[in-house]
């Protein structure tokens, strides 16, 4: 406890030179949180969209549906699963879909969409498609032949809220298949591809259309929270029915968004290190300026009697203390700006326009965790520890008469 | 009284190397901040300027001459008639290594005996094709499409195996005439090509421009004119917008639009404009971490001299005269620091990662992006003024904290300190 008290009390005797290397520390402890926490949160984001978007956390689908979707490839009977599935626990949502490609044609136009059947009730819970509708309303539950459908197909169709379309493809036994729909809605996502390609018809209508006799091609979950996907997958992955089928999670559905997100990663990290290195050498000279400004007085210590051992712990503690004061302050500045960023977002300015094609948020916010406070602050608190090392492992190799008289 | 006097010059560099080791200690933490510095920006153009290529490879080309309606509505009706006449008036205005690529576009179905599935099917004058686009180089697999081949197409390597195609197979390609009438035709799979974008392998189909022509009964006709300037760096934008210029004026009263690239990818031109953004403030961020060392230090170097300076000022040196003279061993310490980084990041650049990084393990990632596999370093000038000036400015204004506190030692108060 003295030894502490003496640690402190040396910090403070060259009171400018401390609060520099204080500063440098928390400098670096400050943005390392809120970085952290903005990557974080900026992927929980971009993962989030993409789920709501399209895939959700989890899906199940008939063996090489997804490798080579064909119409065949379908799951029966999917009511008994998704009776099984909703007593799971975590499980926020579950919807089933079918996906069919058809010739949509409008008045004068006629191009390839990709139909989707939904279920309206479920699909508004877990997608966000029913929120991106600009024009016209979404499906509800007593729609018949109606449609929605993404704002860029619309427009090359040249289709309007109320016009009919024609649809002509094969149904699940390979018949012809063909149908006249009305749109009674338009969605715009942001992400081109999904807004060229994709019209949504009502599951029961699907079923219709396309003679699926009450299977589907795919059961998609959304759990409470997206670290709960994995668990959930491996859980229905030990159910009856769901052995026969394939349970994939959102990394296997997107691994470009999760491989991209590791990228992302491993590059800050990279820097983060630069900064860290570059923060060691910065407060690696005040380190040395504390012991050898001192020497005259460790060979005073050391000739009445000191063991070196104790002189290296207290000057151990006299750096642990600084860089202590340095990560508390770090973290608490950290936590602030992070707080405040998350309150408002960070705007991705001019760049917005190259993430929306990615399905990206305009306004990115970071995310406080419990990872994010303390990675930073730990790699920076062993780094300036062995920092410290370098120059107070000498001090037992000093020899008092030598110290004295320099 | 000039600034650099020798006198100040001499006690300035031998007043650095008074304690080796404490200027060695900041030298090391200044050379790393400004290595990083340059070898990350230039990690992060190489990066940028393959995902520019790669955009560009990808049917867009450094101008494009278009029916301005057929980037809202890319349709037959929006098409350019008597293409080749054109193309060839255009190739006479510029310079003879310019190439011209002419493409009909357009959206259609592909169908197979099981499957249908939307695709862009693109007519193309293969020829003309290499050094323009990516379906220029070699196949991945099977053989090139010959110019009189009229049945054959060219698929993404993508496409091919999500459909569970092989090579030698028909299929059938559906598109819209000028009156809105389907035409289908039969197909053969001649090869199939990868490219950097897996969106595109999975989209784009390719067959001769002739037959996609007659398939549709629209002879002549083209949605785009691709024009690729060779050597053309993609930051030389003055060169493109002044092409872009004088092709206007040749198509004024003819309804076409040429447009360059900037304006044709909105997205990456406004990526590229923040990337500099992004890079000073990495930057700055790594100058203020070496900010508060070379600070320290510096204080620490001048303290240890207090002595030194009230004698100076006893002697008659005006404080303006110590100011300077810790100025210009704050500016050696920077000068040292960035000459030596600069030699280190230019080694490190040009022969350690001569070859570039791979990033294949993140595969999929890249793809969605479209950035190359292997990302190459590229050392720009500006990036590596921007880096040094950072540097020499901030630091210089560091030092000025310590040199201001040099100049307020008293004689008087320094005698009494030992």
């Amino acid at each position: 406890m003295n030894d502490l008290l003496l640690a402190w009390r040396n910090i403070w005797r060259n009171p400018r030179r401390s609060i520099l290397t204080i500063l440098a520390i928390a400098f670096a402890t400050a943005l390392l949180v809120f970085m952290l926490s903005f990557q974080f949160g900026a992927y929980d984001d971009m993962i989030d969209s993409s789920v709501r978007l399209s895939t959700g956390h989890v899906q199940i689908v008939a063996p090489g549906y997804h490798q080579r979707p064909e119409m065949r490839k379908v799951i029966d009977n999917p009511e008994e699963l998704l009776q099984e599935a909703t007593m799971l626990s975590n499980v926020d949502a579950v919807s089933l879909r079918s996906e069919a490609f058809v010739l949509a044609s409008g008045e004068k136009r006629s191009r390839g969409v990709m139909v989707t059947g939904v279920a309206p009730h479920h699909e508004s819970k877990i997608s966000s498609v029913p929120q991106q509708i600009k024009k016209g309303r979404y499906l509800t539950e007593g729609d018949g032949a109606a449609g929605v459908i993404g704002a860029l197909a619309a427009q090359h169709l040249q289709l309007d809220v109320g016009d009919e379309c024609v649809l002509l493809g094969s149904g699940r036994d390979g018949s012809i298949a063909a149908a006249v729909v009305e749109i009674v809605g338009i969605f715009k996502s942001g992400v081109d591809e999904f807004d060229r390609s994709i019209m949504q018809l009502p599951l029961a209508e699907f079923d219709t259309i396309f003679s699926m006799e009450g299977a589907v091609h795919r059961l998609i979950f959304t759990f409470a929270h997206l670290s709960d996907s994995q668990a959930g997958a491996a859980q229905l992955r030990q159910g009856e029915r769901a052995r026969k089928l394939q349970v994939l999670t959102w990394e296997e559905l997107t691994p470009g968004l999760k491989q991209s997100i590791e990228l992302d990663l491993i590059s800050g990290i990279i820097m983060y290190f630069i900064l860290v290195i570059v923060v060691a050498f910065s407060i690696l000279n005040t380190f040395f300026m504390a012991i050898f400004e001192r020497k005259k007085e460790f060979g005073v210590l050391m000739s009445i009697g000191m063991k070196p051992r104790r002189l290296v712990v207290l000057m151990l503690l006299e750096s642990f203390s600084m860089t202590t004061v340095g990560l508390v302050l770090g973290i608490l500045c950290g936590i602030i700006i992070t707080l405040v960023a998350a309150r408002y977002g960070i705007s991705m300015g001019d760049s917005a326009e190259f993430m929306a094609q990615y399905g990206m948020p305009e306004r990115l916010y970071p995310k406080l965790t419990l990872l994010s406070v303390t990675v930073g602050p730990l790699l920076i608190f062993v780094v300036t520890l062995l920092t410290a090392l370098i120059p107070v492992l000498r001090i037992p190799s000093l020899r008092p008469v030598e110290a004295l008289r320099s | 009284m000039r600034f650099f006097d020798l006198l100040s010059v001499q006690i300035s560099w031998r007043n650095l190397w008074r304690n080796p080791r404490r200027t060695t200690i900041i030298l090391t933490a200044i050379v790393v901040g400004i290595i990083s510095m340059i070898v990350l920006s230039a990690f992060g153009r190489g990066m940028m300027e393959g995902m520019v290529k790669n955009s560009i490879d990808n049917l867009v080309g450094h101008i494009k001459i278009q029916n301005p309606q057929y980037r809202i509505d890319p349709a037959i009706d929006n098409r350019i008639d008597q293409a080749e006449k054109i193309a060839a008036q255009i190739g006479e205005l510029l310079p003879d290594d310019v190439q011209l690529a002419t493409r009909l576009r357009l959206d259609g179905v592909l169908s197979t005996s099981r499957e249908h599935t939307g695709v862009m099917i693109v007519g193309i004058d293969p020829a003309a094709e290499k050094g323009v686009s990516f379906i220029g180089r070699p196949l991945y697999q099977g053989t090139p499409l010959q110019p009189e081949d009229a049945r054959g197409l060219l698929i993404g390597q993508g496409l091919l195996e999500r459909l569970g195609l092989e090579i030698g197979k028909k299929v059938v390609v559906l598109s819209q005439d000028a009156s809105g009438e389907g035409r289908s035709k039969a197909f053969r799979i001649r090869g199939s090509y990868r490219a950097e974008m897996r969106d595109t392998e999975k989209r784009y189909i390719f067959i001769n421009l002739k037959s996609f022509q007659d398939m549709l009964a629209a002879p002549g006709s083209a949605t785009e004119i691709s024009i690729s300037l060779r050597n053309a760096n993609a930051y030389q934008t003055g060169t493109v917008e002044d092409y872009v210029d004088r092709i206007n004026e040749r198509l004024d009263g003819l309804g076409l639009e040429a447009t360059g690239w900037r304006q044709l990818l909105p997205a990456i031109a406004a990526y590229i404009d923040m990337f500099d953004v992004y890079m000073l403030i990495w930057f700055v961020v790594v100058f203020v971490a070496m900010g508060f060392g070379l600070a320290n230090t510096v204080l620490m170097a001048v303290y240890e001299r207090m002595r030194e300076f009230g004698l100076q000022r006893a002697l008659g040196l005006r404080s303006s005269g110590i100011i300077k003279n810790v100025m210009i061993e704050v500016l050696f310490l920077l000068l040292i620091g960035m000459a030596l980084a600069d030699l280190c990041s230019f080694f490190l650049v040009k022969v350690v990662f001569r070859s570039g990084i791979d990033l294949g393990s993140f595969g999929a990632g890249i793809e969605m992006w479209g950035i190359s596999r292997i990302v190459y370093p590229v050392l720009s000038l500006s990036d590596i003024v921007m880096a040094n000036g950072v540097v020499v400015l901030l630091g210089l204004l560091v030092g000025l904290y310590p040199a201001l506190h040099a100049a307020r030692f008293t004689p008087i108060e320094t005698m009494r300190h030992l």
